[in-house]
């Protein structure tokens, strides 16, 4: 699905993935854990195509494409879907009428049919009662005057409507509440199956008793130090990220 | 200007000309006419170097040898087709080049409620209903564009509501401009008397095919005790086109006046609008929403005097420059000593597209009483380059994207007006003006 191979990016002249390595098969999911600072959020951006950042070296191939070719949204009609550590605000665009433009975009991309207005609103209304959002919320603009954990809801309420191919989740869990972060996971889980992938990037461990991974990776000065199953995500909550800082800058 | 300069203006020269025609109207207009024109000569056509129109360079206007618009130019029925709100129920008037034209008035303009005026206003000038109201706004004594209106007009539009009669259904002006070969100036004139406790929705849509064409358009609107007149002017005249508007509206107690400009239109636009407040209670917004593009000029001035205690005023105006647009906003709120309890706020914000684009804009609060609460502010900006990755990372369009932030940007003006058939034509004519917007219509 996401191959990453000796990734290298900068941002405003400094070097942040450093020689970054990362394989992320169909179905799969991984937790990539680690320090703030440590570059986690740029790799979910160059991911992403964020404009700001240069890729100065290395490959990153996605469902058999080289995804640095892509333009940024050309890379969601691809099937990646990133969700923002922190959501944007968009005043005077409609939360519905944003999720319908993108949806329609991706769909006609993928060859299907565009959703007309009723058979969205269907739709919608299923997945917003799967992260348990009020449907309120749908009409206002984008993100605007929402709280914090409504925003990362919103976020995988997007993601349950786009049902993308591969997840990259940016700290989604920060900030939550437990019951926040029980129904953000809800929406996560719901994704999960054999043609999808999810990348939960986190500084916490709590979200990982809900969202199971299958492989958890500790990034640190710009790639990734260490890779293991979800019992490594424990010992890091016990032990904390200083061992492996120290071995990144070693 | 000193006198001895003024005496060779063409204007001046052409309202000489035409005493003859004069000497036919009422002695109170034709006084009003002359002490116009002095007034004119006095202040001359304006400059840059006044203060009032630093950014606004009307030479063009200057240079050109203006002949007066006839009456009766033929207009095609398309054209007046496409001054129509669709789906909009309203009592509709044609004014061509200045002159009400009751031969072209749309099938929808009959069926008024007992004592509603809405007519040509040459015909009020002569039967007496206008001597009490024409030239009654004392704020014009600087408006070379209105004094020259006054001098010149013909015809327009006169509008009176009876007390404490409702109109249910909008009144829609629908001002047209033939095209000429020659320059022509078109004075509509428009007085609008809502009378204690009555309601009126008013509409005006400026618009118009030909090059060299000017429009002096004067609005007088008197609000009276209790009543409540909503005007929304939407300008989309030719590109080659200038447009100059003066809309002075007087509010008695407890009045409301709600102005809604929508300038998209005319090489050069320039709209002075003054509400005085003349008793306690009266309440006024302010709104506007302009697009200049190309080499477009559009100049809202905009004056609110607070000269009585508990008023409100609530002024928003929003532009979108692209290309080597230029918008001009200046917006003037006066508190005066005795306006104690003033409840006033001012905001202008604009959206930059282009490198070569220009936004001169002025906010200004002058408050000389001590307990009232007054704000005001402008922003300039581009558009949000976070807000247009968001968008795109979601797969839409980067052109599309953008577009629905400069329709966003646009939108809280626009909602603040009631009718929702006028606000989707008002809608429209902004994303077909609007770069790459076109394919957003209609979709909500």
């Amino acid at each position: 699905m996401l191959t990453i191979k000796n990734l290298h990016a900068s941002a405003g002249g400094a070097e942040i993935l450093k020689a970054l390595d990362l394989e992320v098969k169909s179905g799969e999911v991984h937790a990539i854990m680690g320090p703030n600072g440590s570059g986690k959020s740029t790799l979910a951006h160059v991911l992403a195509g964020r404009e700001g950042y240069d890729v100065t070296e290395g490959h990153v191939t996605f469902d058999g494409q080289n995804l640095l070719d892509l333009s940024v949204e050309e890379r969601a009609c691809a099937g990646l879907f990133l969700g923002f550590q922190y959501p944007v605000e968009i005043p005077g665009v409609a939360n519905n009428y944003f999720l319908r433009a993108s949806l329609n975009a991706i769909r006609k991309a993928r060859g299907e049919e565009e959703l007309d207005a009723m058979d969205f609103l269907g739709l919608l209304k299923k997945k917003a009662a799967l992260v348990e959002m009020d449907p309120k919320f749908l009409t206002r603009p984008v993100n605007v005057g929402f709280s914090g954990g409504e925003k990362k809801r919103n976020e995988i309420l997007q993601m349950a409507v786009l049902e993308p191919k591969l997840a990259v989740l940016d700290e989604t869990d920060s900030g939550l509440d437990i019951d926040a972060l029980r129904v953000v996971s809800k929406g996560i889980e719901s994704l999960r199956s054999p043609e999808h992938s999810i990348v939960l990037i986190t500084h916490y461990q709590r979200l990982l008793d809900y969202v199971v991974p299958d492989v958890v990776h500790v990034f640190a000065g710009g790639r990734i130090v260490q890779s293991g199953g979800k019992e490594l995500a424990i010992e890091l909550e016990k032990n904390g990220y200083a061992a492996f800082e120290s071995a990144a800058s070693a | 200007m000193s006198p001895a300069l003024t005496r060779n203006d063409p204007w001046v020269e052409r309202f000489t000309t035409l005493e003859r025609t004069r000497s036919q109207e009422p002695a109170w207009l034709q006084s009003c006419r002359q002490t116009a024109i002095d007034r004119f000569a006095e202040l001359g056509l304006p400059t840059t170097r006044h203060e009032a129109w630093k950014y606004t360079n009307v030479a063009a206007i200057a240079k050109e040898t203006f002949a007066l618009a006839p009456a009766d130019a033929p207009v095609a029925a398309e054209d007046l087709e496409s001054l129509r709100v669709p789906d909009l129920d309203a009592h509709e008037v044609v004014i061509v080049d200045g002159r009400f034209r009751s031969d072209l008035a749309p099938a929808s303009s009959t069926a008024l409620p007992d004592g509603v005026v809405v007519g040509s206003l040459a015909s009020a000038l002569t039967n007496g209903d206008l001597e009490s109201w024409l030239e009654q706004h004392p704020d014009r004594e600087d408006l070379a564009f209105a004094a020259l209106n006054t001098a010149f007009f013909q015809d327009g539009v006169f509008i009176r509501v009876p007390k404490n009669v409702v109109l249910d259904r909008p009144v829609h002006v629908q001002h047209w401009r033939t095209a000429d070969d020659r320059a022509l100036l078109a004075t509509p004139r428009l007085v609008v008397v809502a009378e204690s406790g009555s309601q009126l929705e008013l509409i005006e849509t400026y618009g118009g095919s030909g090059e060299s064409q000017l429009t002096d358009a004067v609005s007088e609107i008197f609000v009276g005790a209790n009543a409540s007149v909503q005007h929304v002017k939407l300008q989309v005249e030719s590109s080659r086109a200038w447009h100059v508007a003066a809309i002075l509206a007087r509010l008695e107690r407890d009045a409301r006046y709600a102005s809604h400009s929508i300038s998209l239109g005319a090489a050069i636009a320039r709209n002075d609008i003054r509400v005085r407040f003349e008793a306690e209670g009266g309440d006024t917004t302010l709104n506007g929403l302009f697009f200049a593009t190309g080499e477009q000029l559009v100049d809202h001035h905009t004056v609110v005097d607070h000269r009585v205690p508990h008023c409100t005023s609530r002024e928003l105006y929003k532009g979108i420059l692209d290309e080597r647009g230029h918008g001009v906003f200046d917006g003037k709120v006066w508190v005066r000593e005795q306006a104690q309890k003033t409840d006033s706020s001012q905001t202008n914000r604009n959206l930059i597209l282009s490198r070569d684009a220009i936004i001169d804009t002025k906010p200004q609060l002058e408050i000389y009483a001590d307990d009232v609460r007054c704000a005001h502010g402008a922003t300039i900006g581009q558009l949000d380059a976070d807000a247009l990755y968001y968008l795109r990372s979601r797969g839409i369009a980067e052109a599309k994207a953008r577009s629905l932030l400069m329709r966003g940007f646009a939108t809280d003006v626009l909602t603040a007006i009631a009718s929702e058939p006028l606000r989707a034509a008002l809608e429209r004519r902004l994303l077909e003006r609007l770069p790459g917007a076109l394919d957003l219509e209609g979709d909500q």
